[in-house]
């Protein structure tokens, strides 16, 4: 009984995050630009990313999995963030931003 | 593994003392990795994961980073599910941006100044906030303590003081989870004297 419920559990994480990684491919496609584009590219991704392992870990169920199923998480979630600060301040930096779609912009003035 | 250093200075052989605790708990936390990744306990993994974890804490050291706070349980358990929630939400809202039709968000960056500059500090916050849609950190000030936030779907100046008032919120928590009392104070003095915010 418990196995069904982790494993009907286990889908819907697995759709959810599959719905989310879609959304984020498709924001890719249509943000006007990289900024914009990398908030698709490495935010819903992230919860994506968190449902689909937990949507596997469910389905899964053996100890060794589950361990590697957590560094997975845990090395996601420290280092999706540093990937986007670099690629973020290069965009800034080699001036690819566009200014027309910022309403405010306090980096310039440094 | 003390090797009992007899410095005159009670001072320096704390320090000393601390410093060996912190690699101590570093060797642990890789001994545990190189074991999930081998995907089982085993002597064979412990020994491997302690010569590993030896080799990579002794060729790349890092700096020491200064922790002067404490962990409390309850407001840890408070970052967590607010961080959840967040996470659920802006991630939700920034889907509903990809796929609504004809609609072109408007971004802004703004610069947020944190109130407590520790290392520590500054790397959580921007772990936290890089990690929530919606938000993305193009540049961090270390010596002023300075994070340069992008904001997706800027429809007004209300929603940048928003945007700023959610990030201090952040900042609160995390400093509340593991800040020192002096830092908690600071943290939570300024929150009622900056009621005009900018």
């Amino acid at each position: 009984m418990a196995g069904t419920l982790a494993d009907w559990l286990a889908a819907a994480c697995l759709l959810a995050g599959a719905l989310l990684s879609l959304a984020a491919g498709i924001g890719v496609l249509r943000f006007p630009d990289t900024l914009a584009r990398m908030h698709a590219a490495t935010k819903p991704q992230v919860l994506g990313v968190l449902l689909l392992l937990l949507g596997v870990a469910l389905r899964l169920r053996t100890p060794s999995d589950l361990g590697m199923i957590a560094l997975v998480g845990v090395f996601q979630l420290a280092t999706a963030p540093v990937a986007a600060q670099m690629i973020g301040r290069a965009v800034y930096r080699s001036g690819r931003v566009d200014p027309d779609l910022l309403d405010v912009d306090d980096l310039t003035e440094r | 593994m003390t090797g009992d250093p007899v410095t005159p200075e009670p001072a320096r052989s704390r320090r000393r003392a601390g410093r060996w605790r912190d690699q101590l708990r570093a060797l642990a936390w890789l001994v545990l990795i190189w074991n999930l990744l081998w995907g089982d306990f085993s002597w064979g993994n412990l020994v491997g994961g302690v010569l590993v974890g030896g080799a990579v804490l002794l060729f790349f050291p890092l700096p020491p980073v200064t922790f002067a706070g404490r962990l409390r349980p309850r407001a840890l358990l408070v970052f967590a599910l607010r961080f959840a929630g967040e996470l659920a939400s802006a991630s939700a809202n920034v889907a509903r941006i990809a796929v609504r039709p004809g609609y072109r968000p408007r971004g802004a960056i703004v610069a947020v100044r944190l109130r407590v500059r520790t290392d520590l500090n500054l790397a959580l916050t921007a772990e936290a906030i890089s990690l929530v849609p919606g938000t993305l950190i193009i540049e961090v000030d270390r010596d002023a303590g300075v994070l340069h936030v992008h904001v997706l779907d800027v429809r007004g100046p209300e929603d940048l003081a928003d945007s700023r008032d959610r990030i201090l919120a952040v900042e609160r928590r995390i400093v509340r989870a593991v800040g020192s009392a002096v830092e908690l104070r600071r943290v939570q003095t300024d929150s009622v004297e900056r009621r005009p915010a900018p």
